[in-house]
């Protein structure tokens, strides 16, 4: 295969197949089927140390698997080195050429392969990012923003089948970051070329990605549609890693119907059976998770209000924050059993005056938003106290 | 509080800017013996001797070759430190490579063996290697200066271009492969230009303790006499002007060429 | 368009594929090909003629007859007992040497690091300056300098100074020049920038909040150069100190130019002993005794500093 461009523009598709990478006795990556569909914005989420660099320049070739293979549309590219395979990469940091100007940085790919006549092209290029008018500077006289256009316009140039980013918006401040994310989002679609991007940001890869793959220790935890993942996570790890979640251990009274019955403390709590990953069992236990958003508080005075049908459990105010959209508060209830309090955003709609630390309240939700997982898990997998476990 | 009185507040002059005045005395320290060299070279002693300012000339400045031997000897010199320079940046940027991007085994051998020959008196260093030519049979001359050269170089080149290529982002080697880069072309559009300051200075050193050694090239050089034997021989018979002529105009083109190249960087700066 | 898919499986894993793994053994080989000439050229021309040197310190003969490897270690011995004034004097030199490039580079480097501003590329090149015009020359320039009708030596006695150290034994006769004083003073002078761009390199790496911090949490600048300033650049002063201490001892150039025979240091003894009597054992074994020295006072100067990553 040679390092031509693409005349079409429908985006290649990444298979991984049995791929893995070891470091003598530690195991990079297990191994790992994997399908990046083409034309797809694909996003590999995890923490630092779960594999997902790894993965992504076994992709680009700058890492052997210790087995398996890479397939871009079909061609086996394992053995090639990344010199002559049809992706690009933007880097963590850039790794923009210091002693090269803008210009040379991103005519760089064009004349390794032999393009004589680049001006035209790299033009355009710099153009698309904007950044027509620093042509001949020198990388180190831009700002972060910039470099990080130049990255992106240096890697498009050579119409890559897939556009790998590690961490490409890590060393930007928030506000450029989301600016960036946009920008990167319009650029794929414009293009059309298959995106994978390598991220600890699990906002930025819900932002940007169509699919999120979560990798937690050298294998995938989970991979789906943003809104999926976190609506239905699978494991404690992906509830914990993708935003906030509420997980409270659970006995399981009924498995016979269409909404399982648990007891948390002396809370009853309901829980659709499909929203369940795995198979209930009468008398067994269950994690059931709900995200803090979903939770409504109601003053403990007010009990009667809350309409039935609602999952409900009582529990006093420890700390509350104003944060502007919403007020966040930490709950104490029985039904934590001595764990990490429970986690309640409410809207800034109507604020009760009544609820301040310190006050009693009924915590409820609607049973279809909560989602049950096996509670052989740690319980903090994925969450900052979990960490290092 | 009252006002300070003279004497204090010269006390406390003196003691804000003690760090000015000991840095620029110890300059001067460096800087005198260049300035003697230079006004000497228009003296025009009276005997073999130039170490007593008689009176004013400009006869060494105008026949600088005056002396035998001296610019044979300078132009040995020369030659020896251009080829030491080229050796020793060979071989010590290949070692630097070795040692900054790869992992094999005696690396600390390695390093070792590169540091001892910058912590041995260079004394021990060119007694050493004199016996091995004297049991070998080699005959004294150009090239055991040469290998002499090159050998005590090296440590020093591997050391400038090491701590250069360590502090280099190997993210932007793996750019260039990903860019469609081979190999060679990766080192050679990349790896080195991004390198060359810390070559460059390795091999600036090289030339200067190549083209300044004296002590090694005493004991490897047998009869042929570079510019520093030459002046260590006319310590003894006699100290031509010329020398100092050759001192100044050395001192000044060096000079000029830091000038030169400062300027021209700030302007590419600056622009 | 497939679907995305992903699963972990736990089947062993497929071997890489062979072009792989010929590649991986030849990039195993690539650091042997770089280090090979160089390590090679420093094997024959450095590490073999220390083993030579070893074996000739052992020998015993005559030009006339050839020298024969007879375990003779009573060289050692002797070369010892008759030079030992030599290599104390060579040890005492340097080491005072030292002492004054550290007292007389500090504060320039210091000056340079953190003080010169806009000055400091000016002040850089004129430390380095003086390399350019050969050592010797300069070296020749301080018999002018110290010269016994000079300014120097008139201003001195006019002061009384050279009285007071002819009585402490460091000059002698009213005069510099062939006295203990010219040959440290040229063994200052010749090794200074070897201490001064070592430390300049660690002052320079200071950042200068870490003065300001100091200076913040009620640190008088004296004590801010002691507690902060001066610890930072330890490695600079470890470094500077060995540049200077090691060639200054085994230097032979300045007591033989600027000393009279009663300054001979051990180098001048080597090289004498080398290269006019011929004497090769007794040079051998000299320089084993020099360097074994040398070898044991740095690595217990690097302990007791704690600088051991100095390569």
């Amino acid at each position: 295969m040679t390092a031509t461009a693409p005349t079409e523009r429908t985006g290649t598709e990444v298979r991984l197949t049995k791929i893995s990478k070891s470091y003598g006795a530690f195991t990079a990556v297990h191994p790992l089927d994997l399908t990046v569909p083409g034309g797809s914005f694909f996003a590999l989420l995890g923490a630092s140390g779960c594999g997902k660099t790894t993965t992504l320049r076994m992709i680009a070739g700058l890492e052997d698997p210790s087995s398996g293979t890479v397939e871009l549309a079909g061609a086996d590219v394992t053995a090639l080195p990344p010199h002559k395979r049809p992706v690009n990469t933007v880097f963590q940091s850039y790794a923009l050429f210091p002693h090269l100007d803008i210009y040379e940085n991103v005519a760089f790919g064009l004349r390794r392969r032999g393009i004589k006549s680049v001006k035209k092209q790299v033009g355009d290029m710099l153009d698309l990012v904007q950044l027509g008018d620093f042509a001949r500077r020198k990388p180190q006289q831009l700002s972060g923003g910039q470099q990080q256009r130049v990255a992106v316009a240096r890697a498009l140039i050579n119409h890559p089948q897939v556009l790998l980013l590690d961490e490409p918006l890590g060393a930007l401040d928030l506000k450029l970051r989301r600016q960036m994310q946009l920008e990167l989002k319009r650029i794929q679609t414009e293009v059309g070329i298959t995106f994978i991007h390598v991220t600890h940001d699990q906002e930025e890869a819900m932002t940007m990605a169509d699919t999120v793959a979560v990798m937690n220790g050298g294998r995938v935890e989970q991979l789906g549609a943003p809104a999926d993942l976190y609506e239905t996570p699978r494991t404690t790890f992906v509830a914990n890693f993708l935003g906030t979640s509420n997980l409270i251990a659970a006995d399981v009274l009924d498995a016979s119907g269409s909404d399982l019955v648990l007891q948390a403390a002396s809370s009853k709590l309901a829980l659709p059976a499909e929203r369940c990953t795995v198979t209930p069992r009468t008398g067994g236990r269950l994690l059931i998770g709900i995200r803090p958003e979903k939770i409504s508080l109601t003053h403990a005075d007010d009990a009667g209000t809350v309409p039935d049908g609602r999952n409900r459990v009582t529990g006093r105010i420890a700390t509350s924050s104003f944060i502007g959209v919403s007020t966040q508060y930490l709950v104490d209830s029985p039904v934590t059993a001595g764990a990490a309090p429970l986690a309640v955003y409410e809207q800034n709609i109507e604020r009760d005056r009544r609820l301040v630390p310190g006050a009693e309240v009924v915590l409820h939700w609607n049973p279809g938003h909560s989602f049950g997982l096996d509670a052989a898990q740690s319980i903090e997998a994925g969450t900052d106290a979990g960490e290092g476990t | 509080m009252t006002a300070p009185s003279g004497l204090s507040r010269v006390t406390r002059w003196l003691r804000r800017n003690l760090v000015v005045i000991a840095g620029l005395t110890t300059l001067g320290y460096l800087m005198l013996p260049n300035v003697i060299v230079t006004v000497f070279s228009f003296n025009k002693p009276n005997g073999r001797f130039n170490y007593e300012w008689q009176r004013f000339s400009t006869d060494a400045w105008t026949d600088p070759c005056g002396v035998a031997d001296l610019c044979g000897s300078l132009s040995l010199s020369l030659q020896i430190a251009v080829w030491a320079t080229l050796g020793s940046t060979v071989l010590g940027t290949m070692i630097a490579f070795a040692l900054a991007r790869y992992r094999f085994r005696a690396r600390s051998s390695v390093s070792t063996l590169l540091f001892l020959p910058m912590a041995m008196p260079e004394v021990v260093m060119a007694a050493s290697l004199a016996t091995l030519f004297l049991n070998m049979g080699v005959t004294f001359g150009f090239w055991t200066i040469l290998i002499a050269h090159i050998m005590f170089c090296l440590s020093f080149v591997v050391t400038a271009v090491k701590a250069r290529v360590m502090s280099m982002d190997p993210r932007l080697e793996q750019a260039a492969q990903d860019l469609y880069a081979t190999p060679l072309q990766t080192f050679l559009r990349v790896t080195l230009p991004i390198a060359a300051p810390g070559i460059a200075a390795g091999a600036l050193l090289s030339f200067a303790l190549s083209f300044d050694d004296f002590i090694i090239t005493n004991f490897n050089a047998g009869s042929t006499v570079t510019f520093p034997m030459f002046v260590w021989g006319s310590a003894q018979r006699g100290t031509p002007v010329q020398i100092n002529v050759i001192g100044t105009a050395m001192f000044v083109i060096a000079v000029l060429c830091v000038l030169v190249g400062q300027l021209a960087g700030g302007r590419r700066k600056r622009s | 368009m497939a679907s995305p898919q992903a699963t972990a499986t736990d089947r062993p894993a497929p071997e890489a594929p062979p072009a792989l793994r010929a590649a991986a053994r030849r990039k195993k080989l690539v650091p042997y090909w770089l280090l090979l000439p160089g390590i090679l050229w420093l094997l024959v021309f450095f590490a073999a003629p220390l083993v030579y040197q070893a074996s000739t310190s052992v020998q015993t003969g005559s030009l006339e007859e050839g020298f024969e490897v007879t375990w003779h270690f009573a060289t050692y011995w002797d070369a010892a007992t008759e030079y030992y004034p030599q290599f104390l004097r060579s040890v005492g030199y340097a080491a005072t040497a030292t002492a004054g490039c550290l007292a007389l580079g500090y504060p320039l480097a210091y000056l340079i690091a953190l003080k010169a501003g806009r000055w400091r590329n000016l002040l850089m090149i004129l430390v380095i300056a003086p390399f350019f015009t050969s050592f010797l020359i300069r070296t020749l320039a301080w018999k002018t300098i110290l010269s016994d009708g000079g300014p120097v030596v008139s201003a001195l006695n006019s002061l009384h100074v050279l009285g007071l150290t002819d009585a402490l034994g460091i000059t002698e006769g009213h005069r510099v020049l062939a006295t203990p004083l010219a040959v440290v003073c040229g063994l200052t002078y010749n090794f200074l920038p070897f201490m001064i761009l070592p430390l300049y390199t660690s002052l320079e790496r200071i950042d200068p909040r870490l003065l300001e911090a100091a200076g913040d949490l009620y640190a008088k600048p004296i004590t801010t150069f002691r507690k902060v300033t001066f610890p930072l650049s330890m490695p600079g002063v470890v470094a500077g100190t060995l540049l200077t201490f090691i060639p200054a001892t085994g230097d032979y150039i300045n007591a033989e130019l600027l000393g009279s025979t009663d300054q001979k240091m051990i180098g001048n003894v080597i090289q004498s002993q080398f290269l006019r009597v011929l004497d090769y054992p007794t040079a051998a074994a000299l320089s084993f005794i020099l360097m074994a020295a040398i070898l044991a006072m740095v690595t217990l100067y690097i302990r007791k500093s704690g600088t051991e990553d100095l390569v």
